[in-house]
C-alpha cells in the first residue's frame, strides 16, 4: 500500500474536530498551542519523519550518523524503494482517517498479536469502503489498535461468512512489543 | 494507705514464678471454697481474683487489726494454713502438693496477728529472694548468649568455614551482634572491642546475604546497625511495581478505571505525585495490556519519577536529557510540557536507542530529537550556554536498586565506584556547560543517581560547586533525607543539605539520589568569577563566550571586548579597563565585608589570591598584543 501525502502540510486543523468526535477517554494533546505552527518531513537513513520546523531546524545541529530519531516516524523506504507505513505514525492516521473500521472486545488481542481481522470479529465499519482502501482500525473504545487494507467494500461485509477477510492487518501497536528492535 | 503499697509488692512477685504460685493460689482457692462453699476446685482464671481476695485478707490481717473480727477471723482461719504453707513451700510443685496435705492439718489452727504479720514478713522476704534468683538466672542466660557468639574466634571459625554454611546459627549471630551494639557498654564481653564485633558482623552478613566485602564495608560506613539491618533486608525484597500515567493521552481516573476492569489490583501511589500508580497484583500482565500498548502508561519505579518533579520543564522550554534510554523520564518530561518546545534525548550507547523511540513513538510524544552521543561532547554539538534545563541521570553503580539486581552485590569494588565518580563528575561539568544561566524560565540542572554511595553523590556535587558557578537549591521532594554534609574524613559544601536522599527502608523505593543546580552565570570560575563580572555577563546576553579557548586569544577579545562589551570567559572583563587594580582590590575588600556571603563565594575568596599575578599576566599579555598590533599596523602602511 502506498500512501502519499502532501510535503510541508500544515499540522492538521482536522485533528481537533475528528478527537472531539471521541469520548473523553482520548483527551486531544498534540499541543497546547492553536497555531502549532508548519510541519514538514525529513528522510534520515531510510526512515521519513514527520517533525514541525522548529524541530527540524535545533535538529541540525546533530551529525547525521548520530541522530536517532526525530519528532514521528512515519514509515520508511524498503530496499527496493518502496515505502511502507509503520505503526508510529498511528496517531496521525487515526486522527485524520476517512475509513474506520471498530473491532469486538473479543477479536482485539487477536488483531493485535497480527492476525487479520475477521468479519466475525468486526463490531462497526464506516460507510463506503472500497477494496484496497486504507483503513484504521480501532477498538470498542476508540482506541486506535493499527492500520491495514480493507478486502471488501462495506456492502459486501455485510453479506460475508464469519470467516472471511475483512482488513488486511499491515501494522498494529502490539508491534512495540513483539517488534520493537525492528520499528 | 497501705493497701495499696501491698498490693503492688505482691502483684510485682507474683510474675517472677507464675505457674508454681498459680498451683499455689489454685490450691488456695480450693481451700477456701471447701471451706467456704465446699466447691470442686478447677479454676485457672480467677487468678486475679485469688490474688486480691489474698491481698485483701493479708492486708486486713496486717494493717487493720480490728476491721472487721468475724470477716478477719475468717480470713485468718483461711490464711492460717496460708501462711503455714507458704512458709513451708517456696513455690515449687513439689511443694504445692504437699500443701494440700498442710492445709487440712493446718485448718483448725488459729494464730496472733503478730505471728500473722511475721509470716507475711517472711513470705515477702521469701518472695524476693526467689526473684533474685531469677534474675540472676537470666543475667546468666545472657551473659552465655554473648559469650556463645563471642567465643568463635579463630578456631571455631575456622571450623565452620570447613562445614557448610549454618544460615540459623549466622544470623542468630547476627541479630546477637547488633543487639550488643546498640547497647555496647552494658552487653559486651570483656577483652572485646566495638572493632571486634564489628568485623564479625561484617563476615556475617557479607556470606549470609551475599554481598563482597567492599559493599558491605561501605554500607556499614553509612548506617549504624540496626538501620543496615533494615536496609539489608528491604534489599531483599523487591518493591512494589509502579506505573506512570502518560497525561498525553489519558487521564490517571480514567486509566485506572479501564485497568481495574481488566482485573488488575492498583492504588494511587502517593501524595506527591499525580500521575502514579502503584500495582499490587494482576490478572493480566501489566506490560502487555492494549492501554500499555496504546501508550496510555510507562512502567516505572516510583523513585524515576522524582528527578523529573525536581526538574519541572515548564512548556516551550528547550530541555535535554543527556542519559535518556529507556526512555521513561524523556516522556514524562514530555509530558509535563505538553508536547511543546524540544527536548534532546541523548543516548550513548546504540543498542538502547531501539527501545528510547519506541517509548517515546508508543507514547505519543513528538517534540524529541534523539541522538547518539557521548554525553561528554554534547555542549560542542547542541552548543553551550544554549538550553534551559538539563536532566542527568547519571551512569552509576546501581548500588540503590539490589533488589532489582543482586549481581551488584558481589561486582562493585572501591575501582568501580571511582570510574563511575570520574565519569560523573564530568558529565556533570558538561551538563552545566550546556544550560544558559540567563534564561528567562530555566538555568537548572537535575543530578540524579540510583547510587547510595557518597563518592557518586555529595563528592560529584561538591566538585560541581567548586568548579562552576553553580548552586544548590531545593528540590522540591520534601519527603527525602536530607544529603549528607560531612562523612568520615570528608567535608562538604553546606548547602548540601539540600540534596535528597532516598533509601528502600524508609521510603519503600529504591536507593536514590537528587540533586537540583542553579547555574548562576554563565562563567567558569577557573580565575576569578567577581560581582561586577556577572553583572556586566547578565547585561550582555547567552553571548558565545564559553568555549574552550587558548589564552592567546584572549587579549584580543578584551581589546575587541572593550568596546563591545562582550563576555569574556575568565571573566576577567573588567580588566580591559584601566580602573581593573582598584576595583579588584575594592572587590578583595568587600570580600569580608559578607554581604551575601553564599558558599561559593567563600571558596571564591580562597582562589582569589592568585588572581594578582594572573592579573598582571593579562596586562602584560595585552600589552605585548597591542604592541605586536602596532607593529603590524606600522609594517602594513
Amino acid at each position: 500500500m502506498r500512501r502519499r501525502r502532501p510535503r510541508c502540510l500544515k499540522s492538521s486543523s482536522s485533528s481537533p474536530a475528528t478527537t472531539s468526535r471521541t469520548s473523553s477517554r482520548a483527551p486531544p494533546m498534540r499541543g497546547p498551542d492553536p497555531n502549532p505552527g508548519r510541519y514538514c518531513f525529513r528522510l534520515c537513513k531510510n526512515r521519513v519523519y514527520y517533525v514541525s520546523e522548529s524541530l527540524v531546524k535545533r535538529a541540525t545541529n546533530i551529525g547525521r550518523h548520530n541522530l536517532a530519531s526525530l519528532g514521528t516516524c512515519i514509515g520508511k523506504f524498503t530496499k527496493g524503494g518502496s515505502f511502507h507505513l509503520t505503526i508510529q505514525a498511528l496517531s496521525i492516521l487515526a486522527a485524520n482517517a476517512k475509513h474506520k473500521v471498530w473491532l469486538k472486545p473479543t477479536s482485539e488481542m487477536s488483531f493485535l498479536y497480527g492476525n487479520h481481522v475477521l468479519k466475525g470479529g468486526l463490531g462497526r465499519i464506516t460507510e463506503n469502503i472500497n477494496p484496497g482502501d486504507g483503513v484504521v482500525v480501532f477498538s470498542m473504545s476508540d482506541v486506535p489498535l493499527g492500520f491495514g487494507i480493507s478486502q471488501r467494500s462495506t456492502q459486501d461485509c455485510r453479506k460475508l461468512d464469519p470467516n472471511g477477510l475483512v482488513v488486511l492487518h499491515q501494522a498494529d501497536i502490539g508491534e512495540y512489543l513483539r517488534m520493537e528492535d525492528e520499528l | 494507705m497501705g493497701a495499696p503499697v501491698l498490693n503492688k509488692k505482691k502483684k510485682g512477685a507474683r510474675p517472677a514464678k507464675p505457674p508454681p504460685k498459680k498451683k499455689l493460689k489454685n490450691d488456695l482457692f480450693a481451700e477456701k471454697r471447701s471451706k467456704k462453699d465446699d466447691i470442686l476446685e478447677e479454676s485457672d482464671d480467677q487468678s486475679k481474683d485469688i490474688e486480691e481476695h489474698q491481698e485483701s485478707e493479708v492486708e486486713s490481717e496486717v494493717e487493720e487489726d480490728g476491721t472487721g473480727d468475724s470477716g478477719s477471723e475468717v480470713s485468718s482461719d483461711g490464711d492460717d494454713p496460708l501462711a503455714d504453707d507458704f512458709l513451708q513451700g517456696s513455690g515449687d510443685e513439689d511443694k504445692a502438693s504437699s500443701l494440700d496435705e498442710d492445709s487440712d492439718s493446718g485448718s483448725d489452727s488459729d494464730s496472733d496477728e503478730s505471728d500473722i504479720e511475721q509470716k507475711s514478713r517472711a513470705i515477702d522476704e521469701e518472695r524476693a529472694r526467689i526473684e533474685e534468683e531469677a534474675g540472676a538466672e537470666m543475667q546468666l542466660n545472657i551473659k552465655e548468649e554473648s559469650d556463645e557468639f563471642r567465643l568463635p574466634t579463630k578456631e571455631e571459625l575456622e571450623e565452620e568455614a570447613l562445614r557448610p554454611p549454618d544460615l540459623p546459627n549466622m544470623q542468630r549471630r547476627i541479630r546477637e551482634i547488633v543487639r550488643v551494639l546498640s547497647n555496647l557498654k552494658v552487653l559486651k564481653q570483656e577483652g572485646t572491642t566495638r572493632k571486634d564485633y564489628v568485623e564479625q558482623l561484617k563476615k556475617d552478613l557479607a556470606s549470609y546475604y551475599g554481598y563482597n566485602d567492599f559493599l558491605i564495608g561501605a554500607l556499614m560506613e553509612m548506617f549504624p546497625p540496626v538501620e543496615l539491618m533494615e536496609l539489608i533486608e528491604a534489599f531483599e525484597k523487591p518493591r512494589p511495581i509502579c506505573l506512570r500515567t502518560n497525561t498525553l493521552k489519558t487521564r490517571r481516573r480514567d486509566l485506572a478505571d479501564v485497568l481495574i476492569n481488566r482485573g488488575v489490583n492498583l492504588d494511587p501511589l502517593s501524595k506527591w505525585s499525580k500521575v502514579g500508580l502503584v500495582v499490587y497484583d494482576s490478572q493480566v500482565p501489566i506490560g502487555a495490556t492494549p492501554e500499555y500498548m496504546a501508550g496510555f502508561y510507562m512502567l516505572q519505579s516510583a523513585s524515576s519519577f522524582l528527578p523529573v518533579m525536581a526538574l519541572a520543564p515548564q512548556e516551550k522550554e528547550r530541555v535535554v536529557d543527556m542519559a535518556a534510554a529507556p526512555g521513561g523520564k524523556t516522556t514524562y518530561i514530555a509530558a509535563l510540557m505538553k508536547n511543546s518546545g524540544v527536548v534532546f534525548a541523548n543516548e550513548m550507547k546504540a543498542p538502547r536507542l531501539k527501545s528510547l523511540t519506541a517509548n517515546l513513538h508508543r507514547m505519543g510524544v513528538t517534540n524529541t530529537i534523539v541522538s547518539n552521543y557521548d554525553g561528554k561532547e554534547l555542549p560542542k554539538i547542541i552548543g553551550v550556554n544554549s538550553v534551559d534545563r538539563v536532566l542527568l541521570d547519571a551512569p552509576c553503580s546501581g548500588t540503590g536498586v539490589i533488589s532489582k539486581d543482586e549481581s551488584v552485590k558481589t561486582s562493585k569494588s572501591l575501582e568501580d565506584i571511582q570510574k563511575c565518580a570520574f565519569l560523573q563528575k564530568q558529565l556533570l561539568l558538561a551538563a552545566i556547560d550546556m544550560v544558559d544561566a540567563n534564561s528567562k524560565s530555566g538555568g537548572y540542572i537535575v543530578y540524579s543517581t540510583c547510587s547510595i554511595m557518597i563518592p557518586e553523590n555529595e563528592a560529584v556535587i561538591d566538585y560541581a560547586l567548586k568548579r562552576r558557578d553553580v548552586k544548590l537549591v531545593p528540590c522540591g521532594l520534601d519527603f527525602g533525607r536530607p544529603g549528607f554534609i560531612r562523612f568520615r574524613e570528608h567535608r562538604f559544601h553546606p548547602s548540601l543539605e539540600k540534596t535528597r536522599r532516598f533509601y528502600p527502608h524508609v521510603h519503600n523505593m529504591d536507593g536514590f539520589f537528587v540533586a537540583k543546580l542553579k547555574k548562576m552565570s554563565n562563567s567558569k570560575p577557573t580565575s576569578v568569577p567577581t560581582e561586577p563580572s556577572e553583572t556586566v555577563e547578565q547585561v550582555s546576553g547567552p553571548e558565545e563566550d564559553s568555549s574552550e579557548k587558548d589564552t592567546v586569544e584572549e587579549p584580543q577579545n578584551q581589546t575587541e571586548a572593550a568596546e563591545n562589551n562582550v563576555v569574556v570567559e575568565n571573566g576577567d572583563v573588567k580588566n580591559k579597563k584601566r580602573k581593573l587594580p582598584s576595583d579588584s582590590r575594592k572587590i578583595k575588600g568587600k570580600w569580608p565585608s559578607r554581604d551575601e556571603m553564599s558558599g561559593t563565594r567563600e571558596k571564591r575568596t580562597k582562589r582569589k589570591f592568585p588572581s594578582r599575578a594572573e592579573v598582571s599576566k593579562m596586562r602584560e599579555e595585552k600589552r605585548d598584543a597591542l604592541r605586536r598590533k602596532n607593529a603590524a599596523n606600522k609594517r602594513g602602511k
